[in-house]
């Protein structure tokens, strides 16, 4: 499992590198997006317990035992939350860029200058 | 230049720090006791199958609550942004138009499933909401001219929402807390009617997502 911790700490990475190399705001999108999986596959690889099975609690775990048969069901909870409001900010911040484009017909965020100092 | 270097500088600083945790990390071994508590719970206290659903839906009630808020709020902000536009009409190929014509039904019928089983399998109000929404979109994909009834999405929005915040006021009023499951009867672990107000709760999520999310397809695909 810690193969996933990496992979979600490259993704990571790669996500904030995005965020802050583009210049297109788009690709910025994007950027936050594949940052936001990272964190979603560090969580979720935090809660694991070797040899242990998803918190579901049908055949596959014995009923009186289940607490040293299932993984932590925390991080699947703040997870699933995530990836909930994950999506809300993505879809909010597409169409911000929208509303932008409609203003100045440009998606190069060098053409935002308003707020800089 | 100095941009470059900055943003190469921070990458340095966020690789150095992210490395000590990943080199440094520990599995852990056993549950910690909140979580053994929410497991033992989930059986015993609740009579559910799938503890992730217990934890979102009672255990964390308020908290889902603030995300179903939250989920409202953008769904506001993107109407409120975007408004309503005509799009150019596309002819889709006949292929999509009746491949979709049949799967819409299906697509809606397994995110019911999704969303009302969410207390055994894994699943349930968000990603049954997803599924449904996806239904709404393929619609869309298939014929672009086609018109939503936003009375009735919007109805089933509101109620759907002001139906769960009653299931929790009810568990307040007989005194078992906030968005109590138990306020109905048990049931049997592991059937479909079972877990007390689980499933009910779910449902009006699932349902809430729904709508939610194919509003923000319908208000986007004007664009």
């Amino acid at each position: 499992m810690i193969f996933a911790l990496i992979l979600g700490f490259a993704l990571l990475v790669i996500g904030i590198y995005g965020m802050l190399s583009q210049r297109n705001l788009i690709k910025i999108v994007i950027g936050f997006s594949i940052a936001d999986t990272g964190i979603h596959i560090i969580i979720v690889s935090i809660g694991y317990l070797r040899n242990r099975t998803a918190p579901i609690l049908n055949s596959a775990v014995n009923l009186k035992n289940a607490v040293n048969e299932v993984v932590d069901p925390i991080p699947s909870v703040l997870v699933l939350t995530a990836i909930v409001i994950g999506l809300a900010v993505t879809a909010l911040m597409l169409s911000f860029v929208v509303e932008l484009y409609k203003k100045k017909q440009s998606l190069s965020i060098d053409d935002y200058q308003e707020l800089k100092w | 230049m100095i941009k470059k270097i900055f943003v190469i500088l921070t990458m340095i600083g966020l690789i150095m720090m992210l490395s000590s945790l990943v080199l440094n990390f520990e599995f852990v071994e056993q549950l910690n006791d909140l979580s053994a508590d929410y497991v033992t719970g989930s059986i015993e206290d609740l009579k559910s199958q799938n503890v992730v659903t217990s934890v979102i839906v009672t255990y964390r009630g308020l908290d889902t609550l603030g995300e179903v808020t939250v989920l409202f709020l953008a769904t506001a902000g993107i109407g409120f942004l975007l408004g309503k536009r005509k799009g150019k009409k596309r002819v889709a190929s006949e292929l999509l138009q009746t491949s979709s014509s049949f799967l819409v039904a299906l697509i809606i019928l397994l995110g019911v499933y999704i969303f009302s089983h969410g207390h055994l399998t894994p699943g349930g109000g968000f990603q049954g909401g997803v599924v449904i929404a996806n239904a709404f979109l393929l619609l869309i994909l298939s014929d672009a001219s086609i018109k939503f009834n936003h009375t009735i999405l919007q109805l089933v929005e509101s109620l759907s929402g002001a139906f769960y915040v009653i299931v929790g006021i009810i568990g307040l009023v007989l005194t078992i807390g906030f968005l109590n499951a138990k306020i109905i009867p048990l049931g049997e672990f592991g059937r479909l009617i079972s877990a007390g107000a689980i499933p009910i709760i779910y449902s009006l999520i699932g349902l809430k997502v729904g709508s939610e999310l194919t509003n923000i397809i319908d208000t986007m695909r004007g664009e």
